[in-house]
């Protein structure tokens, strides 16, 4: 049953639609975005509290090096992994829910990987020294080593942020060319006018665009699958117990999907309503995605039991200890928490009832993120906490500098999101305008 | 000297008619505007393949090509062992190469657009109405000026609501 079209959607409709949000501002607008500053200011002066007083601030206790600040660069990148699902794997599968929402989750992409890409540098001690992973000569002429995981990581991620900023840029095009005809501001009208790169909507420009935007999205279909499996070596190419499995590339993959996907869910719920977008963000496409997280929560079950038999299967007591130790030692709390809100809260949405309620869906969307998260942390902190030599056992505590940075980044990808959502196209204007019955004359 | 003649129409059918009109009458110099890409406008004047497809293809092999070059070369310039591995080791430098790859093909494609959109195909500004981005249809033909009244016929006889000339 679709509750779309009480008022029925027009050409004209959708186009006025979309040009009322990128309108002044509101009071609720502002009321969102002021706070996302401020806590973008709390997360900067901790980082500068970091550099000016050494990375002891941070949690980092021996053997514990790898702590909070890698769990949010998962995280984050996981989080930017559905933005290129929904807009090149479902388009390759003409999946039609995708419509109204893959704009949204092509700017949560962006913004996202964004928001990742500044952690790798966080958590070095000297960060004016990231520069060294970028490809070139030593003073001894000596080039970066390919074969480190590290390496592909620097490629993986800088790749997918330029190709998916790309796909958004060259989805946004046509949307812009119809805000550009409709503001009347001199200085909007340039804006736009530069952004939309000219375009008139001929027959010729659309042949080129539709087929450079489906090169686009087959390109981007094996690079999402590449991105998160080369951020899985990142762990798997490790020797430590908990780690070195072959199983973490699937595994990562459609946890990123997963959290991704309740990510948007979290993001459209609210916008929807501010913006009244009740006609085309449906029901059915909130249905849509609710069937994805269903999918990719029993991956990601499937793939935490797979692990814990590989331990036992394997016969190797380090493997083994470590996984006895996630579900019963001091991180106890953080791995049930886990598999709650991973496994157990998503078997809610069998129901077509929960799929297509939209409270339940935010409150379970949020659920799945912090279980997500604590998914990243289980897997880096209590590996490294507890490898072979019980002499180098330890604990590992999150300090208020890696809380405040990490909310700070929550933060900073609230912002630029607020920012595009009042700034550009936030629902796709041709595509809507693609899937309405096309009028005619003759009926 | 070319000038240009613009029909705005409101229905998808009547464009349709236009072109075939207009192609039936020999004119191939024509712009059809709409506000999404319709499969049936691009099905009815049937222009050739887009070139953007070999963009992407020698992108895709030029960025494979430099991840090939840029691994084995870099790490044969001063040949170093390390993680266990040979000095040129095919299996790792494949993330490499296939990240290049991906980049560059996309990088291009992107190029493939802006050159053939903006460029190779581009659209007199005078043809151009605003209401094309928002809800209606065009049919602009790019002829000899003494042409423009046949063209003006066929258009209304399609059902333009509105025709404008290229005034240039």
């Amino acid at each position: 049953m679709s509750q779309t079209q009480q008022t029925p959607l027009t050409y004209a409709r959708i186009t006025e639609d979309v040009v009322r949000m990128v309108d002044k501002p509101s009071k609720k607008w502002w009321a969102l975005f002021l706070p996302t500053v401020a806590l973008v200011g709390l997360g900067a002066t901790c980082f500068f509290y970091q550099v000016a007083t050494g990375l002891g601030v941070a949690g980092y206790r021996h053997p514990v090096f790898w702590g909070v600040y890698i769990t949010d660069f998962v995280f984050w990148v996981g989080i930017a992994h559905s933005g290129t699902l929904i807009s090149a794997i479902l388009y390759l599968f003409r999946a039609r829910f995708r419509m109204s929402i893959y704009r949204i989750a092509e700017a949560m992409t962006v913004f996202a990987v964004l928001t990742a890409g500044l952690f790798p540098i966080i958590h070095l001690g000297r960060p004016w020294n990231f520069l060294w992973l970028i490809p070139y000569p030593n003073s001894r002429e000596l080039w970066i080593n390919f074969k480190s995981p590290l390496v592909w990581d620097v490629f993986a991620v800088s790749t997918y942020l330029t190709v998916s900023s790309l796909f958004f840029v060259i989805g946004m095009i046509p949307d812009i060319a119809a805000i550009r005809d409709k503001v009347k501001e001199v200085p909007r009208k340039i804006i736009y006018s530069v952004l939309s790169f000219g375009w008139k909507g001929s027959n010729r420009e659309w042949l080129h665009y539709t087929r450079a935007y489906l090169y686009f999205a087959a390109l981007a279909t094996p690079l999402v699958l590449s991105v998160h499996s080369v951020v899985s070596w990142d762990f798997a190419m490790g020797n430590v117990p908990g780690w070195h499995t072959t199983i973490f590339p699937p595994y990562f993959v459609a946890g990123a999907i997963f959290s991704g996907l309740a990510m948007v869910i979290t993001l459209t719920i609210p916008i929807r309503k501010i913006f009244h977008l009740e006609d085309y963000i449906t029901l059915d496409n909130y249905d849509g995605m609710a069937k994805l997280i269903i999918l990719t929560s029993c991956i990601v079950g499937y793939a935490y039991a797979a692990e814990f038999f590989m331990a036992w299967y394997s016969g190797s007591p380090y493997e083994w200890g470590q996984f006895v130790y996630r579900a019963t030692g001091e991180y106890a709390l953080f791995y049930w928490t886990m598999v709650i809100c991973n496994c157990v809260v998503p078997i809610s949405l069998w129901w077509e009832k929960v799929r297509k309620n939209i409270k339940a869906l935010f409150v379970i969307s949020i659920l799945i993120n912090i279980g997500m998260w604590f998914e990243r942390f289980n897997i880096i902190v209590i590996s490294l906490s507890r490898d072979f030599e019980p002499g180098a056992w330890g604990i590992y505590k999150i300090s208020f500098v890696e809380a405040g940075i990490t909310i700070g980044s929550f933060a900073w990808f609230f912002m630029f999101f607020l920012l595009f959502v009042k700034t550009l196209p936030a629902v796709s204007i041709a595509e809507m305008k693609e899937i309405l019955p096309v009028p005619k004359k003759g009926g | 000297m070319s000038q240009g003649v613009v029909g705005i129409y409101s229905y998808q059918d009547s464009v349709l008619s236009a072109v075939e009109k207009l192609k039936e009458a020999g004119y191939r110099n024509m712009r059809v505007f709409s506000p999404f890409p319709d499969h049936e406008i691009e099905a009815a004047v049937d222009l050739p393949e887009s070139p953007v497809r070999f963009f992407t293809l020698f992108g895709g092999l030029l960025g494979a090509t430099c991840g090939i070059g840029f691994t084995v070369l870099t790490s044969s310039s001063w040949p170093i062992a390390v993680s266990a591995k040979p000095i040129v080791s095919i299996l790792p430098y494949m993330v490499i190469v296939f990240e290049l790859t991906v980049l560059f093909g996309a990088l291009s494609t992107f190029l493939g657009l802006i050159i053939n959109s903006l460029i190779r195909d581009r659209t007199p500004v005078r043809l151009y109405d605003e209401r094309f981005s928002d809800d209606k249809f065009g049919v602009a033909v790019i002829c000899e000026k003494e042409k423009l009244g046949a063209v003006e016929a066929i258009l209304n006889s399609t059902g333009a609501e509105e025709i404008k000339f290229d005034e240039a």
